[in-house]
């Protein structure tokens, strides 16, 4: 199972209940195949940076599932063949977020290691004081 | 080498994401992509904007997908 994103852009004249309806259409499509919703994130009207036929603003969607590459490609499928989705993209992150995660962990031993000079940025991992051991 | 002079001695050499210590560069945040295309919307090279090379690859990436999605603009004016 892996970590994807998938964001799309659906047309401004849609009525929020089409919108909704729409993306629990997308949720189901994907429970079905054994994937899994992680996270809906909808910006709602944003404008767009440049027109898409004939739309200055759209309907951004963010989808974050754990899935593998069959339910993305069914769902690559349906926005393709919709008529309201005007732009989408789908992105694997898990390779990506291990890899910040290791980072984070190999920062936080180091930081560890050597008494801490300067205070580190706030972030939710930093939240561990330096003194305490890890691992 | 002829040319215009540059000021590279003010650049910073420090890069923006390591000092911050971000990893994963988002395509989705255009606020923090949007440092690094100045006014016509072309991406800052390296030796401008100062980003070490991994950034650099992994900023320019999350720039064009931006552009996919219609958050940051192709071209600008």
């Amino acid at each position: 199972m892996r970590t994807y994103e998938v964001a799309f852009i659906a047309v401004p004249t849609l009525t929020s209940e089409a919108l909704d309806a729409f993306i629990a259409q997308m949720q189901s499509v994907v429970e079905g195949k054994n994937g899994k919703v992680v996270k809906v994130d909808n910006w709602g009207k944003k404008p767009l940076a440049y027109r898409i036929k004939r739309f200055r603003d759209g309907y951004y969607v963010i989808l974050t599932l754990l899935a593998d590459g069959a339910i993305i490609a069914e769902l690559e499928r349906r926005f393709r063949v919709a008529d309201h989705v005007i732009r989408f993209l789908s992105v694997r992150v898990d390779e990506d977020l291990k890899r910040s995660e290791k980072m984070k962990i190999a920062r936080q031993r180091k930081s560890v290691s050597r008494p801490a000079p300067a205070p580190q940025p706030a972030s939710e991992y930093e939240a561990v004081p330096p003194a305490a051991p890890i691992g | 080498m002829p040319g215009p002079k540059r000021f590279s001695v003010k650049r910073k050499r420090v890069c923006k994401f390591c000092a911050e210590k971000i990893s994963y560069i988002d395509f989705k945040d255009g606020k923090l992509l949007s440092h690094f295309i100045p006014e016509r919307g072309k991406i800052l090279p390296r030796r401008i904007s100062g980003v070490c090379s991994v950034h650099q690859r992994q900023l320019s990436q999350a720039i064009k997908r931006a552009r996919h999605m219609a958050i940051l603009p192709f071209v600008a004016d």
